[in-house]
């Protein structure tokens, strides 16, 4: 039974909790009982919060029995990013300067999960700051992709990616600046949803870049990711950039699974050299599949996308700079005292704090943005990547004139070996070259498994992009592609992921 | 482009505050020469006469009505902080001597 709650969907979860079959509280303490059993080699989590869980599911259950009108993901548990703030439960952001803070507050989209009845599991690891695409930038140590433990689970959300992918938990939550949800999705064979900016509140997310941060869903399913994405979206007065309009109908759109008539582009300058052979080839097979459910495929062009990375690596870490700024040592986190100084400054107190409590690639971010912003630097580089920007919107614009979605690899390559690029930054910012352009537009993109390339046997991701504020185009393509490609493979691409060794007893 | 000079860093460093030991500098030199050079891509976009865009939410002035509503307690807004005295946040010294 325990297995099957685990494997089960959070649809059919839901289902179950409905009838009456299973409660709450088993839903929710099978999937804390797989955490026990496999996180130790998995490493998702940075906080598991059983004890928060459980009252949470027993609650769901007694209103259950009272017979009180539920939320139909009520009692359906879910593990959020440590970069989303949980008043009461500890949040990192998978740095040591915030090693211990407990907020006093609860984010937006935790309020809202916390409404619909959903017991929170835990937090997920991350890069640093969500700065990063393999979480081994995070101070408390990688997570490892549940198909090969040597091997990384993407990043920034690769916690919740990977516990999503180990079966720990149904849901999750991520944040995509740069591909953070995306592309963990695509390295671990799951599904992950960046909505359109401004559809998700960002109140309560600690900032990365603000005009590019999202947050999302991460699930193993297309209908799943729909039903996650309609709890935690929808206007919020606490968000000033948050899109005062109804939610698009993103569940209708996954249970149609219709794309006859639609018509799908693939964007010319996001395939081909660069890409793996195998990641290429099962994108290939997508399309055709698409074809073979009715779709027109058209290919577009857009010139400027070959300067999106260069850009993001300018607008991104210019905002961090200012974003981060806030890590004072003052009114919360690490404060430490530099050494040999009788009476420090706080300023003094401040960058001492901040060298030891920030990692590499946030220093880095930090110092490119302070560039990049600097005086007689400003209209070379931040100026430039604006316009840049603006180019890469009206390109998405022109493309979205032609086609009804763009589609795309995920990631160029499968998962890597964990160390692989940790030395070669350039390197690993190149992770994100497909998934950065709908972050500098603000248009929404999903992510799903497309298969396994042929010569590592690791999942490809097949991403598809939308015009802004119609996220429901992606789960219509995602859900009809996931269908065939299911029936294709025989079932889940999960189920062909190699069984983790439990740790505890309690399952073996 | 001009050249990122190590005393540049240790500049930077400073206006950003951050304490880089030298090891860390001399690492971060080098490292950010690469991504600058990569970067400066944007330079060669042929961007003359656009328009530069900050954000995807061509948004202005957004108001909420000027109502007081609930927020944090003092208790819980000072229940991170490294060092509290008297319902405040307790700092080390802000002016420097002499």
């Amino acid at each position: 039974m325990t297995t099957e709650l685990i494997t089960s969907t959070a649809a059919e979860l839901a289902g179950l909790l409905a009838a009456g079959s299973v409660s709450a509280r088993e839903v929710t303490a099978a999937h804390l009982d797989r955490a026990t059993a496999v996180d130790e080699a998995v490493r998702a989590y940075l906080h598991v919060d059983a004890e928060g869980a459980l009252a949470a599911a027993d609650e769901v259950d007694r209103r259950r029995a009272a017979g009180e009108p539920l939320h139909a993901l009520a009692g359906v548990p879910v593990a959020v990013k440590d970069v989303v703030v949980t008043r009461g439960l500890p949040t990192t952001a998978g740095s040591r300067i915030l090693q211990g803070w407990v907020p006093p507050y609860d984010a937006t989209i935790v309020t809202r999960l916390r409404a619909a009845g959903m017991p929170i599991l835990g937090k997920t690891n991350m890069d640093e700051f969500a700065m990063g695409s393999s979480t081994e930038h995070s101070a408390y140590g990688p997570t490892h992709n549940p198909w090969d433990l040597d091997r990384i689970p993407g990043g920034s959300g690769g916690g919740s990616a990977a516990a999503v992918a180990s079966f720990q938990a149904p849901l999750a939550i991520g944040t995509d600046t740069g591909g953070s949800i995306r592309q963990p999705a695509s390295v671990t064979g799951t599904v992950g949803t960046k909505p359109t900016y401004g559809g998700v509140s960002r109140y309560g997310l600690i900032a990365m870049a603000s005009s590019l941060d999202q947050a999302g869903p991460c699930t193993r399913t297309v209908l799943d990711a729909a039903l996650l994405h309609e709890v935690i979206a929808g206007h919020d007065p606490m968000d000033s950039t948050s899109i005062d309009a109804p939610v698009p109908p993103v569940v209708e759109a996954a249970r149609r699974a219709d794309v006859s008539g639609m018509r799908i582009g693939i964007v010319r300058e996001l395939t081909g050299e660069g890409y793996q052979p195998g990641v290429q080839r099962r994108f290939d097979e997508a399309v055709q599949h698409l074809i073979d459910a009715g779709a027109e495929v058209v290919e577009v062009s857009c010139p400027s996308f070959t300067h999106a990375l260069a850009a993001y690596y300018l607008v991104m870490p210019s905002e961090v700079s200012s974003n981060l700024a806030k890590f004072d040592a003052m009114r919360y986190g690490l404060r430490v005292l530099p050494e040999g100084i009788d009476d420090p400054s706080a300023e003094q107190v401040m960058a001492a704090t901040r060298d030891a409590g920030f990692g590499d690639e946030v220093k880095r971010r930090i110092i490119l943005g302070t560039y990049a912003l600097s005086s007689g630097y400003y209209d070379a580089y931040y100026g430039s990547a604006q316009k840049v920007r603006r180019l890469i919107a009206d390109d998405f614009a022109a493309a979205f004139e032609r086609a009804d979605v763009l589609v795309s690899p995920t990631s160029p390559t499968t998962a890597f070996p964990l160390g692989a690029k940790l030395a070669d930054p350039l390197s690993m910012y190149m992770q994100d070259i497909a998934t950065i352009p709908a972050n500098l537009a603000g248009v929404p993109g999903l992510s799903l498994p497309s298969g396994l390339a042929d010569e590592d046997g690791l999942p490809a991701g097949f991403q598809i992009l939308a015009p802004a504020t119609r996220d429901e185009r992606l789960y219509a393509v995602g859900a009809a592609l996931e269908a065939r490609l299911t029936a294709a493979w025989g079932g889940q691409l999960l189920a062909k992921a190699p069984a983790l060794q439990a740790i505890s007893t309690k399952e073996a | 482009m001009s050249e990122l000079t190590r005393d540049a860093v240790a500049h930077l460093a400073g206006l950003a505050r951050i304490d880089l030991s030298d090891a860390e500098l001399d690492r971060m030199v080098g490292e950010l020469g690469v991504i600058l050079e990569s970067v400066a891509a944007v330079q060669q976009a042929g961007t003359e006469g656009v328009e530069p865009m900050s954000h995807p939410l061509p948004l202005i002035n957004v108001h909420r009505p000027d109502v007081a509503r609930p927020s944090l307690t003092p208790q819980e807004a000072l229940s991170g902080a490294p060092a509290v005295d008297e319902q405040r946040f307790s700092v080390p010294r802000i002016l420097d001597e002499d």
